[in-house]
């Protein structure tokens, strides 16, 4: 194996389409391109001239299933652009939003993506029924996805493309029947998740080098909406000075954008997040992760793979959160906080499934929107899934035959859980 | 049942969010056991890696078409399958993935250079555009109850 090219065209068991290439001159990788097939759908200019009431709703249909993230970050960036603060109830519902989103995405991730490749499948549904373990996986798979889908919609209204969540509160409240029944089924499906943390701290796959991370670190409970951006080199600041803090990158040759961090790499998601964290995770979710074996020493971690471990924590924390927060607190019906337009400048900055979410609005003072910026989990990964590729290939040259070259190449893609439909979705006009 | 006598399901993303594609994974939440009887999903890529491209039974598109490529591509679909449906707002009516028909002169000059670096099409299309289409879903995302019905509708028509 001395000079190749290597083309996947249509990475699977992903969200959205995406495709890679490798360049391999005497022995040596050249180049990884690793880019979005998603042509390109132009929200950033078909947000101009919206009014901002109407804004979370078109920016959640950047991507189905991150949709309900871009809706809380969006409606936190026209919030804060005409200075309204969301009520207590409001900040409550939103963070179970989030929570059933974390289940139910996180669990496609792992159980219907990730799993397969750990037990020698093709596919999750391939699971043999007749042997016991992959029985167990396959119901549990289904009823944690469950689970999850039942509370976005019960709180949010649909867990894709939300329709209760609006800017100034909710637009509906989840009634006595529907949280008693979301926490009988969040119960229920305790085991199964501990079941899964095991499979993925157990999964023989293993990736690490030396890489920066960021997440949106909450300052007192584990959470995905509130706090300060913390680093891998210990540096904080606030939401507002994110977007200062990234370089964006030209990629001529995809339909999407990447960002470097201090002229490097970095990560962002679940692995990220419970790095820096981990000591704010739910005491249920803690004391059951120290029954399992002290799991929470694995971490601070730059094995990739332990992405899926990190998300598997993420999905027990979600669960003992929403518990908590549906079994503690009334919901009453409340009206929206009215929209009163001003000019401004509103910054949300929130941490989806796959990591920091950025959106940015400028608002005129007739409460239409003039411009805006989206920054996606993915973009920010972009640069070290490259790098990533490059050295896995670089490891396994010369003697791997291609056919298992592109299938570790594919897990370990799979391991970033990349989002392409978030990724292809806007327009940078600075790109020529 | 026999293999062979499975529905053999295609299900295809074009330009859209993919909400259809999630929506479809959590109705198989309450459905995988008897879809697992009776579908051979054989070309579903956020399900499985060893995706079969040959003949459907029924093929599922969601997403508008936004190139040449892109359109040669559910061509080609249609002309293997028996069934085709149009899943969702992107596939029935072009929006939101087609916004761009709508912009104005201004807009479509400072996204020209993208359309042409990436070789789009001038306007986005729906799939009834390019194709023969058997049935449609609409909905940003498709409705659960819509699909489960369209989906046990032709399941009849198909064993009968």
């Amino acid at each position: 194996m001395h000079s190749f090219n290597l083309s996947l065209e249509h990475i699977t068991k992903i969200e959205g389409n995406a495709s890679l290439s490798v360049k391999v001159e005497d022995g040596k990788v050249k180049e990884v391109n690793f880019k979005t097939m998603e042509y390109k759908r132009f929200f950033t200019e078909a947000m101009k001239g919206k009014s901002i009431s109407a804004l979370p709703a078109h920016l959640a249909r950047i991507c189905g299933t991150c949709s309900n993230a871009h809706i809380i970050c969006s409606i936190e960036a026209c919030e804060n652009a005409i200075g309204i603060t969301a009520t207590e109830q409001t900040k409550i519902l939103r963070a179970l939003t989030l929570h059933g989103l974390i289940i139910r995405d996180h669990a496609l991730h792992l159980y219907l993506f990730s799993m397969p490749d750990i037990y020698g499948k093709d596919a999750f549904l391939d699971f043999d029924e007749n042997n016991p373990e992959e029985h167990q996986l396959l119901h549990d798979g289904f009823e944690v996805k469950a689970a999850g889908n039942f509370l976005a919609t019960l709180i949010s209204g649909r867990s894709v493309h939300a329709t209760y969540p609006a800017v100034g509160g909710f637009l509906h409240f989840p009634d006595k029947a529907g949280i008693d029944e979301a926490i009988k089924k969040l119960q229920s499906v305790r085991p199964a998740i501990l079941r899964l943390i095991e499979v993925f701290k157990n999964a023989p796959f293993h990736f690490d080098r030396k890489t920066q991370y960021m997440a949106l670190v909450p300052e007192y409970s584990y959470g995905y909406i509130n706090g300060s951006i913390k680093t891998s080199k210990g540096e904080t600041y606030g939401e507002d000075k994110f977007r200062d803090h990234l370089e964006h990158v030209v990629l001529p040759y995809s339909q999407a954008s990447a960002y470097q961090y201090d002229g490097e790499g970095y990560m962002v998601g679940a692995l990220a997040r419970v790095n820096l964290a981990k000591d704010l995770l739910h005491p249920e979710t803690k004391k059951s992760l120290k029954s399992l074996g002290d799991i929470l020493n694995l971490f601070p971690s730059t094995d990739i793979f332990y992405n899926n471990l990190a998300q598997a924590i993420e999905i027990l924390h979600s669960v003992d959160e929403s518990i908590d927060l549906l079994s503690n607190n009334n919901f009453a019906a409340e009206p929206l906080i009215k929209v009163m337009p001003r000019e401004g400048v509103g910054i949300g900055v929130i941490e989806a499934p796959r990591g920091t979410l950025y959106h940015k609005v400028v608002v005129g003072a007739d409460g239409l929107v003039k411009e805006g910026e989206v920054i996606v989990p993915t973009g920010q990964n972009q640069i070290n899934i490259e790098r990533d590729v490059a050295t896995l290939v670089q490891n396994l040259l010369p003697d791997t035959p291609k056919e298992k070259i592109e299938f570790e190449i594919e897990k370990l893609i799979r391991a970033y859980d990349p989002c392409m439909s978030c990724a292809a979705h806007f327009l940078k006009v600075n790109w020529e | 049942m026999d293999e062979a006598k499975k529905i053999k399901i295609g299900w295809f993303s074009f330009s859209c969010c993919e909400d259809n594609t999630i929506v479809m994974t959590e109705v198989m939440n309450d459905h995988w056991q008897e879809w697992k009887k009776i579908f051979d999903f054989r070309h579903v890529r956020v399900l499985k890696s060893k995706n079969i491209y040959n003949e459907f039974d029924i093929a599922f598109i969601e997403g508008a078409i936004a190139s040449d490529e892109q359109e040669t591509q559910l061509k080609d679909i249609r002309s293997r399958s028996k069934k085709l449906v149009a899943v969702g707002a992107c596939a029935v009516v072009g929006l939101p993935a087609g916004q761009r028909n709508t912009f104005t002169a201004e807009q479509n000059q400072s996204i020209q250079f993208l359309i042409d670096r990436f070789k789009a099409l001038p306007k986005v299309l729906r799939v009834k555009d390019v194709v023969k289409v058997d049935a449609e879903i609409p909905g940003c995302p498709m409705s659960p109850d819509n699909f489960l019905k369209v989906v046990n509708d032709l399941v009849a028509e198909l064993q009968k």
